[in-house]
């Protein structure tokens, strides 16, 4: 492997920064600004790889819109019921698998581990993201990010972004 | 303390003035154990997938019979097959990955071979190796296969039983059922994918859940806020002739927003102010000529096949221990879906499955009941509304079917177990 130039070096922190803020945003319940981190025109879905592994597109969640983003936002906030809990994202490296003068794409191993307010921990979801990011603008954001995820098994539901 | 009216109303039949269940069928593994064999293992047909997830000779997939592990399997005749996953030689599960295709089902143990029906077709060695081992003389082949069990397919909805002696399935569903299955498997389907859920409460609460119209839309602001159920539509709650099953359908096209506020008043589910900034997700489209918008046909014991607008999905229970189940959730759309009817059906699920807009809410509702309930060995829920009788109704502000469930299971499973 060639050793990396300072751009490529550039592109990849571009892209950690932006999982590592994505993470902190969901983990520190700092919701409403996650969707600032994604275009306008976006995608974002979170998918099992059971599903993903067939070629089927069936997700728990999926976004086509910042719009619908905020919607997941404010439904959690004033409509869904669900238990209390928290999570901690644990990320892996961030890959940088192509870019060119606006669009890097990358993808980076993740971890959740859910707490809930009985005081205990469990590993939640497992996967890897798969992010496609703009970074032509004032700030990087996503066009595109999937998350993998290998448990398929979900316990009890979903309600906060992966 | 325990008074007298209260245990008699365990032991007693359904009083006048309401159905009590006793909470410790919910926690109590006697029950558990109980229902594997009475229910799961006897006079039930048990949903085990569909035939669009098996369309091939050899394909095969791995599910479950309450806690039995099964394989749905299809043949080279084109029937399907479902037979239990524990090779008859000493036991060890025959697949071992969720779906796949193969000619036969072989253990990997000792390479003993089952055709695609169950029939033991291969013992390695059977006649020893240079005349030592062997199986002895009298071995039968045929007295060795997999553990068959009936299998019949209602709609593309395949349903399996352990009993020799229970009616057949379409008896078992009866014809409300059976109409309702063809109504939305009339044409051939396509598989869009599983969800998977795990909840951390007893089977049954999920039962009685899916049988409730009343929680509907008093749990789920989603439903209530915009218009997709509201218990104020025209509907109908409505069950078998036996009371098993249940089917709830509404028609949202019934709904009057003025005077469904003032029903709700200042209910927490109806927001008007809770407005979504991207609507596609609620754009559909009416795709069958009844106009019935939702459809939750609870067929007993594991399964709901269900219309949410534009979501079709089969929902199947698979059961860990009295405190801990699974949810399948099956998403399907028509072959001949359009582009766009395959986008709106992919973007609908946001509101199913366990990260639903919607269905996540039943996971909690589930577990503040079993998590409430831990350790009560005499005391009952309380189950009265629409008149505390196993009734249908024209309307949707009823528990009936709900009692229709425990009737049935105490004819099966029975409430006298002594507790523990």
């Amino acid at each position: 492997m060639a050793l990396p130039s300072l751009e490529d070096m550039q592109v990849q922190h571009v892209a950690a920064q932006l999982n590592a803020l994505h993470a902190e945003l969901i983990d520190d319940d700092r919701l409403e600004e996650w969707p600032d981190l994604f275009e306008d025109k976006c995608r974002y879905s979170v998918i099992s790889a059971e599903n993903h592994n067939r070629s089927l597109n069936l997700a728990a969640v999926f976004c086509d819109s910042r719009g619908m983003l905020v919607d997941r936002v404010v439904s959690l906030r004033r409509a869904n019921i669900f238990p209390a809990h928290a999570y901690r994202h644990i990320l892996g490296p961030t890959r940088v698998v192509s870019s060119n003068e606006q669009i890097i794409s990358a993808q980076t191993n993740y971890v959740v581990l859910m707490t809930r307010n009985d005081g205990q921990t469990s590993i939640y979801n497992s996967g890897k993201y798969i992010d496609e990011i703009d970074f032509s603008g004032d700030a990087p954001r996503f066009v595109s990010k999937t998350a993998i995820f290998d448990t398929h098994l979900i316990d009890t539901m979903m309600v906060r972004p992966i | 303390m325990v008074t007298a009216q209260q245990t008699d109303n365990v032991k007693q039949d359904t009083p006048a003035a309401g159905c009590r269940v006793p909470y410790r069928v919910f926690t109590d593994r006697q029950y558990y154990e109980r229902e594997q064999e009475n229910i799961f293992k006897g006079e039930c047909w048990s949903f085990v997938g569909l035939e669009a997830e098996v369309p091939q000779a050899g394909d095969f997939k791995s599910t479950f019979v309450g806690e039995t592990p099964v394989i749905l399997t299809r043949d080279s005749d084109g029937g399907v097959h479902v037979v239990v996953n524990r090779c008859a030689h000493r036991g060890a599960l025959v697949c071992r990955e969720m779906r796949g295709n193969r000619p036969s089902l072989e253990c990997v143990y000792h390479q003993w071979a089952y055709d695609l029906k169950g029939n033991l077709i291969g013992v390695p060695f059977r006649r020893g190796l240079k005349g030592q081992g062997g199986m002895p003389g009298d071995f039968d082949m045929s007295q060795h296969n997999l553990r068959k069990l009936r299998a019949e397919s209602v709609g593309g909805l395949v349903f399996a039983s352990f009993s020799e002696t229970v009616e057949s399935c379409r008896d078992f569903l009866g014809p409300i059922v059976v109409e309702q299955i063809e109504r939305i498997m009339c044409k051939p389907i396509t598989i869009l994918g599983d969800q998977r859920q795990r909840i951390f409460g007893n089977w049954k609460l999920y039962a009685e859940n899916t049988r409730d119209p009343y929680h509907a839309s008093l749990l789920h602001l989603f439903h209530n806020t915009f218009g997709l159920y509201r218990s104020t539509q025209t509907g109908k709650a409505l069950m078998d002739a036996n009371k098993r099953h249940s089917l709830l359908y509404s028609i949202a096209a019934s709904n009057d927003d003025a005077a469904d506020k003032q029903a709700y008043g200042d209910s927490r589910s109806f927001d008007t102010e809770f407005k979504l900034q991207d609507m596609s997700l609620l754009k559909g489209r009416q795709e069958f000529a009844d106009n019935v918008t939702l459809v939750i046909l609870t067929v007993y014991p594991n399964l709901v096949l269900q219309q949410i607008q534009n979501t079709l999905a089969v929902r199947q229970t698979v059961t860990y221990g009295p405190d801990e189940f699974e949810l399948v959730w099956t998403h399907f759309g028509y072959e001949d879906d359009d582009a766009e009817m395959q986008a709106i059906r992919l973007k609908q699920a946001n509101l199913i499955g366990p990260a639903g807009l919607i269905s996540m809410e039943d996971g909690e509702a589930v577990e503040i009941v079993q998590n409430a309930i831990v350790g009560e060995a005499r005391a009952t829920s309380y189950i009265a509304m629409g008149g505390g009788q196993a009734d249908d109704a024209d309307h949707l502000v009823t528990e009936g079917a709900i009692i229709g469930f425990w009737d049935n299971y105490r004819e099966m499973v029975g409430f006298d177990l002594e507790p523990t």
